[in-house]
């Protein structure tokens, strides 16, 4: 039997947890049993669809350009996410989406033109996704951070624009110190991988039957990509973000 | 008659500043005088050009502050601000982010603290010290003119007396200074002009 078929009995199963989760809330009167029953019947509706569309355009016989057609739309999408969560910075949505289409292009080039793994659909869409989700998540991080440490470090930046300083000299001490904080967790994770969680991939592939070393080298070429994704999306975010920042003749602007 | 220094024609800017209309002379150290909220740190952040009014114009030497080049602009109207913020790192750092190859020591000197100062971490200075510093650091830009944000405001009076004594020095080598002030004793002491603002009008 094949480990990953868990079927409609797996399934069903596996939903005791959830009702051991609603028992607690209700016993601990948290109030959160509608927002379980719904999050996990949204869980399940989402994944179904996405399995199903995923499976009818990573299928072998279509055409390549139905899966770049998914990553054209997870970058998009993933583009309108940041600027959902971080609204405050200026021009988020473009800024978003250029911090996600550079990240995504520079570490599809590195996956496919150097030969990681072969260009199919059923690699280019799951490679393309985890890194625009992990980038993406960094991003909203950057995006948040930036805008509070220039309203934070708001007294400092005039001061070096008064001295003449260019707006991109004036916010750098602060902008160095926000790349830093948003890309630390992403840092962290690298050092404490597999010591308490296994990460995404590799866990799906050892339960897919794959050799547990075989699953981790294809785990740490994604951590590679993930990391330097990140680093990409957050500086494209600092630097594009800083921009909308500043008016044209290099006053800081009041953001909220 | 000599073109003014500065002149604010019909400026407004949010609810501090209303129609303002006022003209700085070069070569005096004019005092701005009035309650809190009467929008005088304004004044001054309009003509550094950190800020742009709303409405009206402001002009330097007979030209709007927005049709200038920020960053010559600034070094040539250098701000002092109320509280001194202080980069990390040294005084000489400090000191080299207005004027990169300036001797520090100079500028110390002219702001009245010693050469010392400069391997000193700026920001474990003491309140005086630091304002000192940020006066220096503003001198950095070899400006001709001073604005001063009540810089003694938060001083003891023997660092309150060096920064006057050196914001005069720069007066008598021909700069000149607008200088926000709460203190009336320091008013009368050093002001060449007064002018009174309440209510975004100045008299």
């Amino acid at each position: 039997m094949n480990v990953t078929d868990i079927g409609f009995f797996g399934l069903t199963v596996s939903l005791v947890l959830i009702v051991i989760a609603l028992g607690l809330s209700a016993w601990q009167q948290l109030g959160l049993e509608r927002s379980i029953v719904g999050a996990t019947m949204r869980a399940l509706a989402q994944l179904l669809v996405v399995g199903l569309l995923l499976g009818y355009v990573i299928d072998e016989g279509r055409p390549l350009w139905l899966s770049w057609l998914w990553v054209v739309a997870i970058v998009v999408f993933a583009a309108a996410t940041v600027a959902r969560r971080a609204p405050e910075l200026p021009n988020v949505f473009p800024v978003g989406l250029a911090a996600n289409v550079i990240s995504v292009a520079i570490s599809v080039a590195v996956t496919f033109g150097f030969g990681i793994f072969p260009l199919t659909g059923r690699t280019l869409v799951p490679v393309a996704g985890m890194v625009t989700g992990n980038a993406m998540r960094t991003a909203v991080v950057g995006a948040r951070r930036l805008v509070d440490a220039i309203e934070e470090n708001r007294d400092e930046i005039e001061a070096r624009l008064s001295l003449g300083s260019s707006p991109s000299a004036a916010v750098k001490p602060t902008l160095r110190a926000t790349l830093r904080l948003a890309l630390l967790p992403q840092i962290e994770a690298n050092r404490t991988v597999g010591l308490v969680a296994l990460p995404g991939a590799m866990t799906g592939l050892i339960l897919g039957g794959v050799d547990p070393v075989d699953a981790v080298l294809v785990q740490a070429a994604l951590l590679f990509l993930i990391l330097g994704a990140a680093a990409i999306s957050v500086t494209v975010i600092g630097l594009a973000g800083v921009r909308g920042m500043f008016t044209e003749d290099e006053r800081l602007k009041t953001i909220n | 008659m000599t073109e003014p220094l500065f002149r604010f024609c019909d400026v407004s800017l949010g609810s501090r500043v209303v129609d303002l209309s006022l003209a700085i002379e070069p070569g005096i150290i004019t005092m701005i005088t009035g309650p809190s909220g009467a929008g005088k740190s304004s004044l001054l952040r309009l003509a550094n050009g950190l800020e742009r009014p709303d409405a009206g114009e402001v002009l330097f030497r007979g030209e709007p502050v927005s049709s200038l080049a920020p960053r010559p602009h600034r070094r040539m109207v250098a701000l002092v601000f109320q509280q001194p913020v202080m980069f990390a790192g040294s005084v000489a750092d400090n000191l080299a982010a207005a004027h990169p190859t300036r001797s520090p020591l100079e500028l110390l000197e002219q702001a009245g603290l010693d050469g010392s100062f400069a391997a000193r971490e700026a920001k474990e200075l003491s309140g005086g010290e630091k304002q000192r510093v940020a006066l220096a650091r503003s001198l950095g830009t070899n400006p001709d003119v001073l604005l001063l944000d009540e810089p003694t405001s938060a001083l003891d009076d023997a660092s309150g007396a060096l920064i006057e004594a050196s914001t005069q020095a720069f007066v008598e080598a021909g700069g000149t200074v607008v200088w926000v002030s709460h203190d009336t004793a320091q008013v009368q002491r050093i002001a060449q002009r007064v002018v009174t603002m309440d209510g975004g009008a100045a008299t």
